[in-house]
């Protein structure tokens, strides 16, 4: 039987964590994702999960240890935010490179300078081409079950990646949900036991991690880590609809709202996608026939699936909760422009950078951009730009 | 004590020759005779640098135990995570054998760049041993300076020239700074002392909770000396004061060894080529208060091992 409990993204987090019960967890304090931490510990301390937590001195040494768990063959997850994120960045990109599936939570955060401890992607969206997937949740409810599915995907012996499960900072991290709670014993099943391929601890089988690797065979690695990610955009969607079927859910690698029959839509991700879905409602009842499309993963990234989507739809506009300084726009909007390039009837299409540093956004900024969208379709014109949306 | 072929009969060899280390170095003499301290399975966790490096040519390995590296200042937070896991899935009883956790960091990845990952792994009280190999500078990048580097050497980032003698500041004193963490076991040692250091290396091994081994390691293409005088230059270090071996047991500090007559620490300085420098007559200042040093701190020394005036 599920139950229904009152959560905080962050306690979502914890609780999917505590149900995962990995064999180690290595983690420091960072605002907003502490919660996870906090609330984990206690777990712990209170003997309800047999998880070795290893309290770290930083971020670095977070994913340091958990590199060196996960290549001892054990099940280990770390999390973290903005600036931890950053700190820790020298080692993302080693495991991930090392193939080893760490999970790792992470709640959206700015990246300094200057500080601010509120919600934007600039985090995540830095550590995009680090080899890590990337799943973005709109709410706790998709973040607890992301973190369990996430356990499945980054073990899958044909991707072997860390996986980072985003959500936004405060707001969803923060904000109290009713949350349906699986089972214990069904998640557990569900996952179940790890079994890694190669393990320090296995004295009779000696290897080595991360050696010297030259001119002569580092391109071929870096090869097969592509081709991981690849592997990864097909077998995703098995390993949801396993999870979809156990857990009677409808996850995919995107969620596409009221977007069958639309003429123009948003492109967005995370929770801003919840006010934009009473945004795309409002102007359905008026008869505008509005749409949303909400990537969950942006790495790997669907770039067919997305590209269909959004065929034969007028106009288009990417919001980017990141600036990339490409003065292009913001990485969602680059991939997504990408991906649509090959189309013959591409739509309209511009950018919107919003929410940076927290900065809120509301139902009447998201439709004033279907608004321009409108106005756009009407003329046949709307100008591939970059703007600011809710900024002074 | 079994002498040295007698323990290599007990212990198989866990660093291969085949390496590619310079003839010579004092790092592959350092990991072998430590990794002599167990007879227990081990796993090797090293930074980035020359024993990482020079062991672990893709597809090629040296090492005949498990080993990672993972970067160039973590390796202690790496051990950290791997004899987390172990002490994980041992309580699961998914593994059940005794194994014993190594790391090794030159001085750079561990004086410098890796000291607060050191330190954190420490503080925690990680089950596992930690050695330094210290050869005084960052060496496969080019022979730079480190916190390790004594006053007066010339190095590529703090050479001697005109203006300048080499380096001018005194190095850290690492050992003290770890054995100021109040952890189970604190030593230093040198490779010239094998059965000194592999006594050490047993005792770092068999306590409970973290070890610390500072092994004065000679590099002959860095300190510029022909390769056949690695012992001798280890020796010499130890012989004139400059590099005293003693351990740290519980908090007790121990002198380990005391030369009969300390020898002038010229001794030792004019068999290296990165102190020929300082033979020039305007240099000769800088030696004396090299000399002095190693004086000032061998008094203090003897002081802490309750020698002093015996």
């Amino acid at each position: 039987m599920n139950k229904l409990i009152a959560l905080t993204g962050d306690q979502a987090a914890a609780e999917a964590m505590r149900q995962i019960e990995p064999d180690v967890v290595a983690a420091y304090p960072i605002t907003p994702q502490t919660e996870i931490a906090m609330n984990f510990s206690q777990f712990v301390a209170d003997g309800r999960v047999k998880t070795e937590i290893i309290p770290v001195e930083s971020e670095h040494s977070a994913m340091s240890a958990c590199v060196g768990a996960a290549a001892a063959g054990a099940r280990a997850m770390t999390a973290t935010s903005a600036n931890g994120l950053a700190l820790m960045w020298e080692i993302v990109y080693i495991a991930a490179s090392t193939r080893l599936p760490i999970v790792m939570p992470t709640v959206n955060r700015a990246l300094s300078a200057p500080i601010n401890i509120h919600c934007d992607h600039s985090d995540t969206m830095g550590a995009r081409d680090s080899g890590w997937l990337q799943v973005y949740c709109e709410n706790a409810q998709e973040v607890y079950e992301s973190i369990i599915a996430a356990v499945k995907i980054a073990e899958h012996k044909d991707i072997q990646l860390p996986i980072m499960v985003c959500q936004d900072g405060f707001i969803t991290s923060h904000a109290v949900e009713g949350l349906e709670i699986f089972d214990d014993k069904k998640v557990k099943e569900f996952i179940g036991e790890y079994k890694s391929r190669f393990s320090l601890l296995d004295i009779e089988r000696p290897i080595t991690v991360g050696p010297l690797d030259l001119q002569d065979y580092y391109f071929e690695h870096k090869r097969q880590q592509s081709e991981a990610m690849k592997n990864a955009l097909t077998i995703i969607p098995g390993v949801l609809g396993e999870f979809n079927k156990e857990f009677k859910r409808n996850y995919g690698l995107f969620e596409a709202y009221r977007l069958d029959d639309a003429e123009i839509a948003l492109v967005v991700m995370s929770s801003t996608a919840g006010t934009a879905k009473v945004v795309v409602d409002n102007l359905r009842a008026e008869g505008i026939k509005a749409g949303l499309l909400r990537p969950r993963f942006f790495r790997p990234f669907p770039k067919e699936e997305i590209a269909k989507q959004l065929f034969g739809l007028k106009a288009v506009s990417i919001l980017d909760r990141s600036e990339s300084f490409s003065t292009q726009g913001g990485p969602l909007f680059i991939d997504i422009r990408s991906a649509l390039y090959e189309l013959d009837n591409k739509p309209l299409m511009n950018n919107h950078i919003f929410g940076l540093g927290g900065r809120d956004i509301g139902i009447e900024e998201i439709e004033s951009v279907f608004r321009d969208l409108i106005k756009a379709v009407k003329d046949n014109k709307l100008e591939t730009k970059v703007n600011y949306l809710g900024v002074r | 004590m079994a002498n040295l072929k007698e323990l290599s009969r007990v212990i198989p060899e866990r660093l291969s020759s085949g390496h590619r280390l310079c003839a010579g170095c004092g790092a592959s003499i350092a990991a072998r005779q430590i990794l002599m301290g167990t007879e227990n399975p081990v796993v090797v966790g090293c930074s980035t640098g020359c024993l990482e490096v020079a062991t672990t040519i893709y597809p090629y390995t040296a090492w005949e135990v498990p080993f990672i590296h993972n970067a160039f200042e973590n390796v202690a937070a790496t051990i950290s995570g791997v004899e987390t896991a172990y002490r994980a899935l041992k309580k699961q009883g998914k593994i059940k054998k005794d194994i014993k956790f190594v790391a090794f960091g030159g001085d750079g990845g561990t004086y410098d760049i890796g000291i607060q990952s050191l330190s954190g792994a420490l503080e925690r009280g990680h089950n596992f041993v930690y050695v330094c190999y210290d050869n005084e500078a960052y060496m496969n990048t080019g022979i730079q300076r480190s916190g390790a580097t004594p006053y007066g050497a010339s190095t590529t980032t703090a050479p001697a020239g005109k203006a300048s003698f080499g380096k001018s500041q005194f190095r850290k004193d690492l050992t003290a700074i770890v054995a100021a963490h109040n952890i189970p076991y604190v030593a230093q040692a040198s490779i010239s002392n094998w059965n000194d250091l592999v006594t050490k290396s047993q005792k770092a091994f068999s306590v409970n909770g973290p070890a610390f081994l500072n092994v004065l390691a000679p590099c002959p293409r860095g300190w510029r000396f022909p390769s056949e005088k690695v012992v001798e230059v280890s020796k010499l270090a130890v012989e004139t004061g400059f590099w005293p071996l003693y351990e740290i047991e519980d908090g007790k500090w121990k002198l380990s060894y005391k030369p009969k007559q300390i020898r002038p620490l010229a001794d030792w300085l004019y068999l290296q080529g990165r102190f020929k420098h300082l033979k020039k007559e305007e240099n000769k200042k800088a030696v004396e208060e090299l000399q002095a040093n190693v004086d000032k701190r061998w008094k203090e020394l003897l002081i802490k091992c309750e020698e002093a005036g015996k």
